[in-house]
């Protein structure tokens, strides 16, 4: 029997980026706001101690800052006539676990989608028409446009403090900046970070194959910053130790680095950790969640009451809460009936490893040192002669040259032994990697459920992954990679490796932790879990806040658009739900 | 989150409470419109009584923080109105008494722990609108917790003899030939903000030495640099506005609070008026130095100190401190203080700066500057040799100058720590 504890105004699930944002957000509109976390609680110091966070092996090999696979996991298969089997390691993709969340151990390739993204079926239809899209591709549009966003985009950038080259200030085109990006009302908060050497051969490689090359937005600071929180954070000291490892010179943004200081010093304000949220409670309506439920680590069940409840967990934690609390229709593939749990995708990669004569020095990067090309992103080129939907950056980044994890050889290189050290000496100083960073559609056989066989710790169904790329991903990132390879050769290698993405989606080597869907964003309740401000349609004071929104996904890391929902939704709590509690939209 | 903040908020607490939120009126403005209550809640926020009468996680003015004392530890007292175990039942003459000679109702002599060595310097005005606010806080009703002292020091007449010797009864006297700005410093400097507690040499008997005031002292197992106007280890090369900037909002472009000066900052000098700040600032510069705290500021660039000790303390440096602090020493300004030219560095004795090597620090919590940025501890890392070597080096780079520091000293400040940890 849950002890049942005294009510709050507002409870979040999780406690990562959506959570702060929106628990710094209400709590200054005046409302009593909790957080549950299932991790433990992290700072910079003592926990990201620099000369301490630099251990490749503890935090990288060994997934220190990560959910634990023996105490949450889920389960996996590619398509739906096989048999799942839960993830038992970490693979394609790492959820953190802890205070900050992913916020604490991400790169910091921080992007703006485009605005035809944002009207992916709407704007392929029109442009290329109905029967380019196949028939078993279910994207749609957001509910919410570029333009919306913006502003949201814009005070996510000035919270993190984002380093970059603006390319388009409203709708005037500028030199150096990416020339495709969606108009900006004013530039970056901070000039780009410094260039690495090989972003300076990658620069001149793709100007001379007529792209037009920008540096990536980074959230890593070039300057020291001081936030719209009036937060501090340091100067990026470019140690190459990013992803995978939290900031010890307050550099990278992070809940930690841009927003806990001042929300948690709030009287409104609560954070509980290791509490792990197992379903959100409804009334005998069904229409009005009432809080939730939560396990603390000895077993102990809490019942805590809310006024309204905040799933801001990562995103297939936040469909899995869901499909526990029977909220929302689970989507059912045969039928193409139900919402919850439709349209999971994922991101699509390869690389072109690129084997030079000169020294770069690889190991003085930053997670987000990047210099990329859009020509080949969302619509930003003619997809008519190519039959396929979608598209993604080209770009070289220098994260870092750590020991374990990032080197590359060529392909003859011996594996082992006296040769593999030698091939190691010959190429560590003298070797980059371009990479490709593709989109991937929904599809009707993509998606997330309960699973008939497993269960986790609490006796809950793990969620059972079913997902596989198909042909147009394929053919999207194959043609991406030929022309990061035209450009590694244009970059006078004398080697080059293509590593293309081949086959069947495979959970074990790790890929991207850009999942998305389940719980997506629309105007129709037949096709969307939530409306246009993340505020679901069947229980109006349940908000469900991540990239579990995006309808699809696309060729740009995700968190950007993940700090602009959350923003997005923060506001339209303020000025609309607290002033009238109830659906913002009608169904 | 910490007990620091829990404290504060419960400061904006009883403040709210109390219906207070005015802005505090600048102590020139003494026949001001404010009344009495107001003035005296500004004076205990320049008293910093918060600080010691409040303990971590305990309810705001009740007392029961421990005091450490080279002595033995002393337990802060409630001054909340409880009549039984606060002070609702004393008269003004008796609140005035102790703070005026250091003596409670019955006669009992208090330990100078409690300023009133500073205290005294505040006119009978001031010291009925400070008791007039504290009668308007919430009476929390929590016994006072005995002393732990040995004797004789347990016996609380052994400080009629202490006062004799070292206590100078007498409320401020303004100098005549100094302005009225510097005079407004000084009643604040000497009086309730009582700087002289921490920021002078004592002597044995724990008595500030009344020749060397100000000129660097301990307290709470750091050290307090000099704020007399030496080039090296003390305020000669801050400017007036360097002082506001730092009291303020907690750092400056020279420095950042941290350890007690940090707490001093968040409870204390943050919500002085600006005229009261540029007024201490103004007096503080009109400090002299100590007697060889003139040297220029490039008479010495380590020359005395042994080439190779240098050069395995630069070793360390680069390794673990030029991150942040940056390979020419002089930090990222307003982030990462600089240690080129930096008063603790530089100072007389180098406890500080080896206790926050040792055990790391977090930097003064303000309005303006909420981020707490913090220094990560190296106890774990460093080995008492190499942090006496690149404290050595600190302290003989970029035109900085301080005596080597040795492993012996390390090892000390070490187990201070280590001890103070497992109280």
């Amino acid at each position: 029997m849950a002890t049942k504890l005294p009510p709050v105004d507002v409870v979040l699930v999780g406690f990562g980026w959506t959570a702060s944002i929106l628990g710094q957000e209400l709590t200054d509109a005046g409302l009593q706001v909790l957080a549950l976390e299932r991790g433990s609680f992290r700072d910079t110091v003592p926990d990201f101690a620099t000369t301490q966070i630099q251990d490749e092996l503890r935090y990288a090999v060994r997934n220190e800052l990560f959910e634990e696979p023996e105490r949450e996991t889920l389960t996996f298969r590619n398509s739906a006539d096989q048999t799942a089997l839960p993830m038992r390691h970490l693979g394609s993709f790492k959820p953190a676990a802890g205070a900050g969340g992913a916020g604490v151990h991400w790169n910091g390739q921080n992007w703006r989608f485009l605005p035809t993204d944002f009207m992916m079926r709407s704007h392929t239809e029109q442009r290329y028409g109905k029967r380019f899209i196949p028939e078993d591709m279910t994207i749609q549009d957001w509910g919410v446009t570029y333009d919306e966003l913006e502003p949201f985009y814009d005070r996510f950038e000035y919270l993190c403090g984002i380093s970059g080259q603006a390319g388009n200030l409203n709708g005037a085109i500028h030199d150096g900046g990416n020339p495709f990006e969606g108009p900006r009302k004013r530039a970056f908060p901070l000039p780009p970070l410094a260039r690495s050497y090989g972003t300076v051969l990658f620069d001149k490689a793709a100007k001379e194959a007529g792209y037009k090359p920008f540096p990536c937005p980074a959230a890593n600071t070039s300057k020291p910053y001081k936030n719209i929180y009036g937060v501090q954070m340091g100067e990026c000291t470019y140690c190459g130790f990013c992803e995978w490892f939290g900031c010890g010179n307050y550099s990278k943004s992070s809940p930690q680095t841009t927003i806990f200081p001042v929300l948690l010093e709030k009287d409104n304000f609560e954070l509980r950790t290791h509490m792990s949220v197992t379903k959100v409670l409804l009334d005998s309506s069904g229409k009005r969640a009432t809080g939730v439920i939560y396990v603390d680590p000895q077993g102990r069940e809490f019942e805590q009451p809310a006024d309204l409840v905040i799933l801001t967990a990562f995103a297939q934690h936040n469909v899995h809460l869901l499909l526990l609390s029977g909220i929302g229709k689970p989507y059912d593939p045969t039928s193409g009936q139900g919402v919850v749990g439709r349209n999971y995708a994922y991101q699509i990669t390869s690389s072109v490893d690129v084997f030079l004569n000169e020294i770069v020095n690889p190991f003085m990067g930053a997670g987000a040192l990047g210099q990329a090309i859009d020509e080949f992103n969302g619509d930003n080129f003619d997809h008519g002669p190519q039959k396929f939907v979608g598209g993604g950056y080209i770009a070289l980044w220098t994260t870092g040259g750590r020991p374990i994890l990032q080197h590359h050889l060529p392909k003859d290189a011996p594996k082992w032994g006296s040769g593999w050290k030698k091939a190691m000496a010959d190429n560590y100083l003298r070797t980059v990697s371009i990479a490709t960073h593709g989109s991937v559609m929904s599809y009707r056989d993509a998606y997330l459920d309960l699973d008939p066989t497993y269960r986790d710790e609490y006796g809950n169904p793990l969620l059972r992954l079913t997902f596989d790329f198909h042909d147009n991903e394929h053919r999207m990132s194959d043609f991406l990679t030929d022309k990061a390879a035209g450009i590694a050769k244009a970059m006078k290698a004398r080697d080059i490796h293509v590593k293309q993405r081949k086959g069947h989606y495979t959970i074990v080597p790790y890929q991207t932790t850009h999942n998305t869907g389940g719980a997506i964003m629309g105007t129709d309740p037949r096709t969307s879990v939530v409306n246009s401000y993340l505020q679901s349609w069947d229980v109006p004071n349940l908000f469900v806040v991540g990239s579990c929104a995006f309808p699809q996904n696309a060729g740009y890391n995700p968190t950007g658009t993940v700090g602009a929902l959350a923003y997005w939704a923060a506001n339209a709590i303020r000025t609309q739900y607290l002033k009238k509690q109830g659906p913002l939209v009608s169904a | 989150m910490n007990a620091r903040r829990l404290r504060v908020s419960a400061i904006a607490a009883a403040v709210a409470a109390t219906g207070l939120l005015a802005a505090a009126p600048a102590l020139v403005a003494r026949e001001s419109s404010h009344g009495s209550i107001e003035r005296g809640r500004y004076l205990v926020y320049a008293g910093d009584c918060a600080a010691c009468h409040t303990d971590e996680r305990g309810q705001l003015f009740a007392g029961g923080r421990p005091i450490p004392t080279p002595f033995g530890t002393i337990y802060s007292t409630n001054i909340t109105p409880d009549p039984e175990t606060g002070i609702g039942n004393w008269t003004s003459d008796d609140f005035y008494r102790a703070m005026h000679e250091g003596v409670a109702p019955g006669d009992r002599r208090l330990y100078p722990a409690f300023p009133y060595p500073w205290y005294t310097k505040l006119t009978r005005a001031d010291v009925d609108d400070i008791r007039a606010y504290l009668s308007t806080l919430p009476a929390v009703k929590q016994a006072n917790k005995p002393s732990e002292l040995p004797w004789p020091f347990s016996m609380r007449e052994v400080m009629a003899g202490w006062n004799a010797l070292y206590f100078k009864q007498g409320t401020f006297k303004p100098n005549p030939q100094k302005s009225a700005e510097w005079n407004l410093g000084a009643y604040l400097v000497e009086g309730a903000g009582h700087c002289g507690s921490c920021h002078s040499p004592k002597n044995f008997a724990g008595a500030p030495k009344r020749d060397k005031a100000f000129q660097g002292g301990y307290g709470e197992h750091w050290y307090a640099t000099s704020l007399g106007g030496d080039l090296h280890d003390g305020l000669g090369q801050w400017s007036v506005d360097d002082i506001v900037r730092y009291l303020k909002t907690g750092a400056n472009a020279r420095a950042a609070a941290f350890g007690p000066m940090a707490e001093v900052v968040h409870d204390s000098t943050q919500h002085l008026d600006a005229d009261d700040l540029h007024a201490i600032a103004v007096y503080l510069k009109d400090l002299p130095p100590h007697e060889t705290g003139t040297r220029s500021a490039s008479a010495n660039n380590g020359n005395n100190v042994d080439h190779d000790r240098l050069a395995r303390g630069r070793g360390v440096y680069v390794d673990d401190c030029a991150g942040c602090h940056m390979d020419n020493g002089e930090g990222i300004p307003g982030v990462f203080p600089p240690l080129k030219g930096n008063s603790v560095v530089q100072a007389q004795d180098p406890e500080t700066v080896v206790h926050i090597v040792l055990s790391g620090e977090k930097t003064a919590v303000t309005r303006e500057n909420p981020t707490g940025l913090a220094m990560p501890a190296f106890d774990w890392k460093l080995d008492d040799q190499a942090i006496a070597d690149l404290v050595t080096y600190l302290r003989n780079d970029w035109g900085n100058h301080g005596a080597p520091v040795d492993r012996d000293k390390v090892a000390s400040t070490r187990s201070t720590i280590v001890a103070a940890r497992t109280r």
